[in-house]
């Protein structure tokens, strides 16, 4: 799912400081997973507006709504109602979110609470990690199921590199490296010989360095 | 702002877990222990049910103090709830001082239910604490716009 987390309050607050009623607007998906967002996250926020905004003089109304995805037309335009009397909808979404409220509102500012980060999963209670990056032409079935685009800190198609020390990554000892986590799956699969084959440069047209994607699906059309 | 200040009385907020401080309470009544009346009692199950909400709306409803108070650490009836509880509380500090209330409005403490006494020092020390400490920034607005009427 998509990992975001909330921007810190100060840019929130410089953000907000020129709008009178604010909607913050958040999504029940994935950025709920992680705690970023969802009823409560949407909740907390609200009241640390309302309190700072009290504090510095400001007038104005700040109001909730939570719905299942921000990402989906459909969900969106159910909000019109709350939208329509603000003048700033705050997006409690991935960046994905924000951009279906600007798009599905043109007349309205929405603007980021969330710093989106990446597509991963939670490990354990409270932490998350990235698993993919989203390249458009997936290899996991040579790497044991690890992605070395994502979990290699060099995205290296052929490692480890020389930094990988003890199964630590030589960028940060708090990463594991990718590439040991290769080699010890596959050995633990009797696939050590998949490495002997060397890994041919990656055509990264399939990623963002293509610009812009998109997928089409004709039998989904009308 | 200086008579405002030496007429404040706090008002403050104590959440409390019903198998010890709640209890405790009741204990520091039966003996006849007196305690400031700035401190209202919130029960709660256990301090594990506090929520970061709970204790954010009851500052927005212009509490100047706010304390958890829950059973000493390793005798929690539900093991973690006020490990729990310690976690939020640290959090909503944090969440105090970004939006400029402060953090040191907002306290967690540790009591058994034997201990009546501890109890009322606990209302005394916040009451004092935030005593010193003034209005919460949020009534200060309104503390001044009564003064100046
Ligand atoms: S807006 Fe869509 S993609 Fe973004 S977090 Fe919500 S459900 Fe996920
Ligand atoms: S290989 Fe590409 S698609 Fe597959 S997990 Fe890695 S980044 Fe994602």
């Amino acid at each position: 799912m998509i990992i975001a987390d909330r921007k810190p309050f100060e840019e929130i607050k410089e953000l907000t400081s020129k709008a009178k009623n604010i909607l913050i607007a958040g999504c029940d998906s994935c950025v709920a997973v992680c705690l970023a967002s969802g009823e409560k996250e949407v909740a907390v926020l609200a009241s640390e507006l309302r309190m700072q905004r009290k504090m510095d003089g400001l007038e104005g109304e700040i109001e909730e709504i939570v719905n299942v995805r921000q990402c989906e037309n459909e969900y969106v335009d159910a909000m019109r109602d709350k939208v329509e009397k603000a003048d700033l909808i705050l997006s409690m979404a991935c960046g994905v979110g924000v951009q279906t409220l600007a798009e599905r509102f043109p007349d309205k500012l929405a603007y980021p609470a969330l710093n989106t980060k990446f597509m991963g999963r939670p490990v354990e209670p409270g932490v998350w990690k990235e698993n993919c990056e989203g390249c458009g032409h997936c290899i996991l079935h040579l790497t044991g199921g690890i992605c070395p685009v994502a979990r290699c800190s060099k995205s290296m198609l052929n490692g480890p590199c020389g930094g990988s020390q003890g199964g630590k990554c030589e960028v940060d000892p708090e990463i594991d490296c990718g590439w040991q986590l290769i080699y010890d799956r596959l050995s633990r699969l009797g696939q050590l010989d998949a490495l002997v084959e060397i890994m041919l440069s990656k055509d990264w047209s399939t990623s963002w360095s293509g610009g812009p994607r998109r997928v089409i699906k004709e039998s989904a059309g009308v | 702002m200086n008579q405002i200040t030496e007429d404040f009385e706090p008002q403050i907020v104590a959440f409390c877990c019903r198998y010890c401080a709640y209890a405790a309470a009741d204990l520091a009544g039966s003996s006849r222990i007196q305690y400031p009346p700035n401190v209202k009692i919130v029960l709660l199950p256990c301090s594990g049910k506090v929520d970061e909400l709970y204790l954010l709306k009851a500052f927005e409803a212009e509490a100047d103090g706010v304390y958890v108070a829950g059973c000493l650490e390793g005798t929690c009836h539900f093991l973690t709830g006020n490990l729990r509880a310690k976690k939020r509380v640290q959090y909503v500090k944090s969440l105090l001082d970004e939006v400029g209330i402060g953090g040191e409005r907002l306290e967690m403490y540790n009591l058994s239910s034997a201990e009546g006494q501890r109890f009322a020092e606990i209302a005394r020390e916040m009451t004092e604490r935030i005593r010193a400490l003034g209005p919460s920034p949020l009534n200060q607005r309104k503390s001044k716009e009564g003064a100046i009427k």
